[in-house]
This record gives C-alpha cells, sequence and structure tokens, in this order.
C-alpha cells in the first residue's frame, strides 16, 4: 500500500528523514512512536503530499506520489495527478483543521462532493451515516465553533471517512484533547480499524492505544526507524536501548 | 522621441524646492501637531480633551482639498490680493493645511501607541513615584515611538502625495510646473513622458522618505528592545482613514 | 471685501447638494472597482508566480507612493486620448470611467493589502484540510478561505472607502460635476466668488457624511475584530 524508498527530507540545512526505508501492507495498522521532533509528523505531511521529497521517492499502491509516468518516463507530478493520488489517503489533523465556516454536514459533504464528484443527495446520505456513526447524528447543523475538542476531532474523522480513502493518516490525534475526551475517540478509532480494511498509519503517544490496536509499532528516532516490530515484542522486550529508554519516559509520565 | 526631455526635467526640477519645502514643512508641523494633539486625547482633563477632539475630527473628516481652498481663499480675501500672486503665502498656506491635516490622523497614531504600552509600564512609573509628565516623557512615549514609526511613515507618504494638491492653489510646485506644460502644443505628444517623470520623483521621495523611516524604526526598536510591527500591517488596517 | 459673509453661506447648499450626488456616486463605483481590483491583486500576489509576483508588487508599491492627482492626469491626458477618443463614448461618460479608474486601482493597491492580511490570517491547517480533501484551488478560495477572511477584512475596507469619498474632489480636475465644482465654479460665478464660508459649508457636508460612517465602522470592528 505504502512504501518509502531511500526517502531523504531537509529543510533548508536540516535533515529530518534520512534514508528512510519502510512499507505498509493494505490492511494493516501501524503506530508510529518516537521522541518529538524526530519527523513522525513530517512522514504522513510527505504522504499527504503537503510537503515535497528532497530524495527518494515514496509509493502509493505502486504509482510514485512525487512522479509520474508520462510516455515511459518520470516526469515531476502535476497538480492533476497529485489530485487523484490524494484520492487514495484521508488524514485526520491533530488540530481538527474543521472548516469554520461550514456547518458540521457541509464539512463532512465538502470534499466528496468537489473532489469525488459525487451528488449533493448521495454526499449528504453516506455523512449522515457516518456523523451517526462516530455519534454525532444530532449536530448536524452546529458549526465547528459550537463543538467540544472530542466532538470536532470525531466531525474531522468522519469527514475523512467520507472520502472512502484506502489509507488513513492520522496525526496525534488525541493530543489536543482534554483527557476525559480521549478515551471515546481512541475506542472510535479502534472500531472503525476492527470493522474496515482500511490501512492506517499513525503518529501516537497513546502507548496503550497503540499495544491494544495495531498490528505494527515502528519506533522512530532522528529521522530512522529504530525498531520495526509487533507490538508485544516492542513493549515487551525492544531490541534497543533508545525504545527502553523513550518507552520508560512515556510510561513513567502517564 | 526624447528629444525636449531635458526642457521637462528642468521644469520638474523648477517646482522640487517648492515640493521639498511643502513636504517637510509639513512633516515638521505634522509631527509637532501629532504629539501636541496625541497627547491631548489622552488628557484626564475635559477642556483640554475636547477641544483636542474637534480638531481631530474636523480635520479628518473634511476633505483636504476643500481645506486647501477654504484657507487658501480666506487669506486672499483678507490681503487683498490673489493668492496666484504671492508664491510664498501660498506655500505657507500650503504647508499649514498638510501639516494640520495630516496631524489629525497622526494625533489618533500617537494616541494609541501610547495606550498600547503595557499597562504594567504605567504602573512601574507611577510606583516609582515619577509625575504624569515624567511617565508620559520618561516612560510611555519612547516605548511608544517603536509602535508608531510605521504608521508615521504612511502617513508621510500620504502627505507627500496630499502635497501636489497645492498645485491647485498655485503654489509653484512640481505638479504645478509639470502641468503648465500641457498647455503648449508642441508638447503634446510628450505628455506621457512628462508625467511618467513627475510621478518617479514623486516616488524617489516616498522611498527616500521610507528609507529614513526604517533607520529610525531600528535605532528605536534597539533602544527599546522591543520588535517593530511592519507598515504594512498598519496599511491592512485601513491605513490613516 | 468682507471675510465672512453669513448670506452666502446659506445660498451655497443647494450647490452643495448637486455636486454630492456626483462624489457619492464617484465614491461608491470607485469603491466597487477597488474591492474587486483589490481582491484580484491578493490572491495573485499569494499564488507567487514568478516574475508576475515581482511585477505586480513592484506596482503597487509605486502607485501608493505616488499622487492621486498625477495619476489622474496621466490617465485622462494621455491614456484616455488614446483609448476613448474616437470610440463614440460622450465626454462626461469618459470622465465617469477615467475618474473611477483612477480612484479604484488607487485604492485597490490599498486595499490589497486588506485582503492579504486577511488572508494570511486564515490558519495554514485550513489549506491544509482542503488539500487532504482533495478540494480544487477555486473552491478553496471561494468556499473555505474568502469566507473567513473577507468579514474581518471588512472595517478596513470602510475606512478606505470613507478616505476615498474626501479624495475623490480631486477629480473636479479633470471636470468632474462634483462638490468642489459646484462652488469653485458653479457658485462663484453665479454670486461672483466663493468665499471662506462657501468652503466651509463643503467641509461641513464632507464631515457630516465621513463622521458617522467611521463610527459605525468603529462598531463593525469592534464586532468582526481586526486584521
Ligand atoms: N516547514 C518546516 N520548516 C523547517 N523545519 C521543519 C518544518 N517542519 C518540520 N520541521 C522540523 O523537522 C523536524 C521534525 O518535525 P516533525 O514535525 O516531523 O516532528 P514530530 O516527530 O512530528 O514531532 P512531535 O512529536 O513534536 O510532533 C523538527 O526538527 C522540525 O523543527
Ligand atoms: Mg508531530
Amino acid at each position: 500500500m505504502i512504501r518509502f524508498d531511500n526517502v531523504v527530507k531537509r529543510f533548508g540545512d536540516l535533515t529530518v528523514l534520512e534514508d528512510l526505508n519502510f512499507s505498509v501492507t493494505p490492511g494493516e495498522f501501524v503506530c508510529l512512536i518516537g521522541p518529538s521532533g524526530s519527523g513522525k509528523t513530517t512522514i504522513l505531511r510527505l504522504l499527504m503530499t503537503l510537503e515535497k521529497v528532497t530524495e527518494g521517492t515514496i509509493y502509493v499502491e505502486g504509482r510514485p506520489l512525487s512522479h509520474m509516468d508520462r510516455n515511459g518516463s518520470l516526469t515531476p507530478a502535476d497538480e492533476k495527478y497529485l489530485r487523484e493520488a490524494r484520492k487514495t489517503i484521508g488524514m485526520v489533523f491533530q488540530q481538527f483543521n474543521l472548516f469554520p465556516n461550514m456547518n458540521v454536514l457541509r464539512n463532512v459533504t465538502e470534499g466528496p462532493i468537489r473532489s469525488l464528484g459525487k451528488s449533493r443527495d448521495e454526499a449528504e446520505q453516506k455523512a449522515k451515516e457516518l456523523l451517526e456513526l462516530v455519534g454525532l447524528s444530532d449536530k448536524l447543523t452546529a458549526k465547528p465553533g459550537q463543538l467540544s475538542g472530542g466532538q470536532q476531532q470525531r466531525v474531522a474523522i468522519a469527514r475523512a471517512l467520507a472520502m472512502e480513502p484506502r489509507g488513513m493518516l492520522l496525526d496525534e490525534v488525541t493530543s489536543a484533547l482534554d483527557p476525559e475526551l480521549v478515551t471515546g475517540v481512541l475506542h472510535l478509532l479502534k472500531d472503525i480499524a476492527d470493522s474496515t480494511d482500511i490501512t492506517f498509519l499513525c503518529v501516537t503517544h497513546e502507548m496503550q492505544f497503540a499495544r491494544d490496536v495495531s498490528d505494527r509499532v515502528m519506533m522512530f528516532d532522528s529521522g530512522r526507524v529504530l525498531e520495526d516490530a509487533a507490538p508485544e515484542k516492542l513493549f515487551t522486550d525492544p531490541d534497543h536501548e533508545r525504545t527502553r529508554g523513550f518507552l520508560h519516559a512515556v510510561l513513567d509520565r502517564a | 522621441m526624447f528629444d525636449n526631455f531635458d526642457i521637462y526635467l528642468d521644469r520638474i526640477l523648477l517646482g522640487l524646492p517648492a515640493t521639498l519645502w511643502a513636504v517637510f514643512g509639513g512633516i515638521g508641523l505634522t509631527i509637532v501637531l501629532s504629539f501636541a494633539a496625541g497627547i491631548g486625547l489622552l488628557s484626564p482633563r475635559r477642556w483640554v480633551r475636547i477641544p483636542v477632539r474637534v480638531y481631530v475630527e474636523g480635520f479628518r473628516g473634511s476633505s483636504e482639498i476643500v481645506q486647501l481652498f477654504f484657507f487658501a481663499v480666506a487669506l486672499s480675501i483678507f490681503l487683498g490680493i490673489p493668492l496666484a500672486a504671492t508664491p510664498l503665502n501660498a506655500l505657507m498656506i500650503g504647508i499649514m493645511v498638510l501639516g494640520l491635516n495630516h496631524g489629525s490622523y497622526g494625533a489618533e497614531i500617537v494616541r494609541g501607541a501610547v495606550q498600547s504600552v503595557p499597562r504594567a509600564q504605567h504602573e512601574g512609573a507611577v510606583a516609582l513615584n515619577f509625575s504624569p509628565a515624567q511617565r508620559m516623557w520618561r516612560v510611555l512615549l519612547p516605548q511608544a515611538v517603536v509602535e508608531m514609526l510605521p504608521s508615521l511613515n504612511n502617513l508621510f507618504i500620504q502627505l507627500v502625495k496630499g502635497s501636489a494638491l497645492l498645485s491647485l492653489i498655485a503654489v509653484p510646485e512640481m505638479t504645478k510646473k509639470a502641468d503648465e506644460l500641457r498647455a503648449i502644443p508642441a508638447f503634446a505628444q510628450d505628455l506621457w513622458m512628462i508625467y511618467l517623470t513627475l510621478l518617479v520623483f514623486y516616488f524617489v521621495i516616498s522611498v527616500g522618505i521610507t528609507w529614513i523611516m526604517r533607520l529610525l524604526e531600528t535605532l528605536a526598536a534597539a533602544r527599546v528592545g522591543r520588535p517593530i510591527p511592519s507598515r504594512e500591517k498598519a496599511l491592512a488596517r485601513g491605513g490613516a482613514a | 471685501m468682507e471675510i465672512w459673509r453669513w448670506d452666502r453661506f446659506f445660498e451655497v447648499w443647494p450647490y452643495i447638494g448637486e455636486g454630492l450626488v456626483t462624489t457619492i456616486t464617484y465614491t461608491l463605483l470607485g469603491s466597487v472597482v477597488a474591492y474587486v481590483l483589490g481582491l484580484i491583486f491578493a490572491v495573485v500576489r499569494q499564488l507567487r508566480i514568478p516574475v508576475v509576483d515581482q511585477i505586480l508588487w513592484g506596482f503597487i508599491e509605486f502607485v501608493r507612493s505616488t499622487p492621486l492627482l498625477v495619476q489622474v492626469f496621466f490617465l485622462f491626458h494621455v491614456l484616455r486620448p488614446e483609448l476613448l477618443s474616437g470610440t463614440g463614448v460622450d465626454l462626461s461618460t469618459q470622465r465617469l470611467i477615467v475618474g473611477t479608474a483612477a480612484v479604484g486601482i488607487h485604492y485597490a493597491c490599498y486595499t490589497s493589502e486588506v485582503y492579504r492580511a486577511g488572508i494570511e490570517a486564515v490558519p495554514r491547517g485550513q489549506w491544509e484540510a482542503a488539500t487532504a480533501l482533495s478540494i480544487p484551488g477555486m473552491r478553496v478560495w471561494t468556499g473555505i478561505i474568502l469566507p473567513q477572511a473577507v468579514p474581518r477584512v471588512l472595517p478596513a475596507l470602510g475606512n478606505y472607502t470613507i478616505a476615498m469619498f474626501k479624495e475623490v474632489p480631486l477629480l473636479f480636475t479633470i471636470g468632474v460635476l462634483d462638490i468642489v465644482f459646484y462652488v469653485k465654479t458653479v457658485f462663484a460665478s453665479d454670486v461672483g466668488g466663493a468665499g471662506p464660508e462657501a468652503w466651509f459649508a463643503a467641509g461641513l457636508t464632507f464631515l457630516a457624511l465621513s463622521y458617522p460612517c467611521s463610527l459605525l465602522v468603529r462598531r463593525l470592528e469592534r464586532r468582526v475584530g481586526t486584521v
């Protein structure tokens, strides 16, 4: 589904990702953990084409994300190609990024109508189902500003699902929430992961959640995958001292 | 095509001194009035505040062109001769109106900047037992100056542009000198060149003023230790309207 | 000659009334041009197209740094004969076109700064969410960015309309029949000269209209905030 091939990302002189290689198979739930500033968000933003890779190639469903095949030769992707590529992937942001000028229903239908070309009726039908799923059927006409953080994040999840993505990117989706709202959102994500075959790539500091839902956990440090293992193995018997230290620090804080 | 260019250039240069007098005289008067009226607006005494408010709103609200004609006409009636016959008087009136008009905008800039100085600074000055005058001159104004420089920069450019209006009351400044060429048929096909050159002269003056103001901003910011707001930001709030 | 004549002060009002309609018309038309063109400038500059961006920036800076009066002369005496003479458009319509264009373009260079600040005040996350949902560029502007940016810029736009109202009178120099034209030319020839009292009345008229408007803008500012 997703493959990073010798990916390098620099911001000016700062090398954030160094020669990164990993892949995610369809239907997998992969969690990314690692210290702050290690480049986790950058990976998701590259996948969403919010940033460009410096070197190397990212493949999504076998197609390179940054280049397109034109008459046999690879040329830099144009906007049309990128928009096509983005349709495979949905993203939920740490700060929700709902559109404050649109009500909840419009937030969820905007993408399907404008980029998937669905009819308004069809999009609303689907949106209502999804909002039902995230438990917000009674808030269809509310503006984002009238909702709690947890509710806003659930709208954002419904909004990403409405695009019928085959892959979902989650960036610390609970870290802007009050503690009592976190569990609800995590439960919701687990239900969605269990009941669909969407591929998930999830950055989180919620170690219990990572342990419960993921098929694989990748420990990240200084732009490299330090350790890549099943959750049981990584959380109980990590190979690296650095991973152990990180887990201790996080778990002690919790 | 450029055969007569030096004629035009000479002509505009002939008006340059009057323009520069108007601009720098006007800026001088604007600064004095801005601070006097700006501080007046902050006065706790109503008999100070109210007349200053009337001055500020009166000059901001009525049009600069109308103010020019008002004072020009009043003076020429008072003197009993048309203003055009006494260019120096016309220039004086021009400087006065430029100063009075832009001073009224400047007053609001000064008031706003002084009010934006953090309350703690004010209280700190009280705690040091400064008199109200000392608080204003030693604590509040030095900090407020940084804040007001970008807006004053915009205001001074506004004044440069306003100085062209003095051509309408017979001040022999650049616009008047250049526009007089329009009456000469031989120059008709060169009008574009004449006006563009004139515009470039104004542009250079404006850029020069901005350059000086930037320098002052850097100096002031270094002394007060506060970052400078940008000139564009001030424009985005609706400028000096 | 007397400096102040009350009889003239009362006689001038009908003349001012005649000119006021024109002044307001030009202000409103000029505002429409400035609002639309300023928005176009701001959006084009936001797209950061090389060369186009630098040229537009230079143009805006130049227009903002030079007198509207000279720009009006340039448009009227240089461009108008080239573009409008011989098109069959009558002279007063030509004045209307040149006048609104001059004022509108001049103020568009200010309003573009207003819009730009408004657009930049929209959080980056909004752009990113729109990208993540693959919403097409045009729709991002009309559906997401501008609806959030425009309300906040309204007070500043209002301020520029008020400023424009007070600057439109300089169009009398190209023969526009506004307040200044009526006082300076029509009234003066009817009574044999416009004294300070006539100009005072004209000033009062501008004050009486612009002051309440700026109070309204200040109230709006408190409602929607500033950029
Ligand atoms: N647009 C940018 N320009 C310059 N540097 C950037 C930019 N975006 C990220 N960085 C830098 O890249 C590094 C990795 O950032 P990233 O946001 O990916 O970290 P992260 O692992 O998500 O951290 P956190 O857990 O705090 O969210 C950081 O050092 C950051 O300062
Ligand atoms: Mg991050």
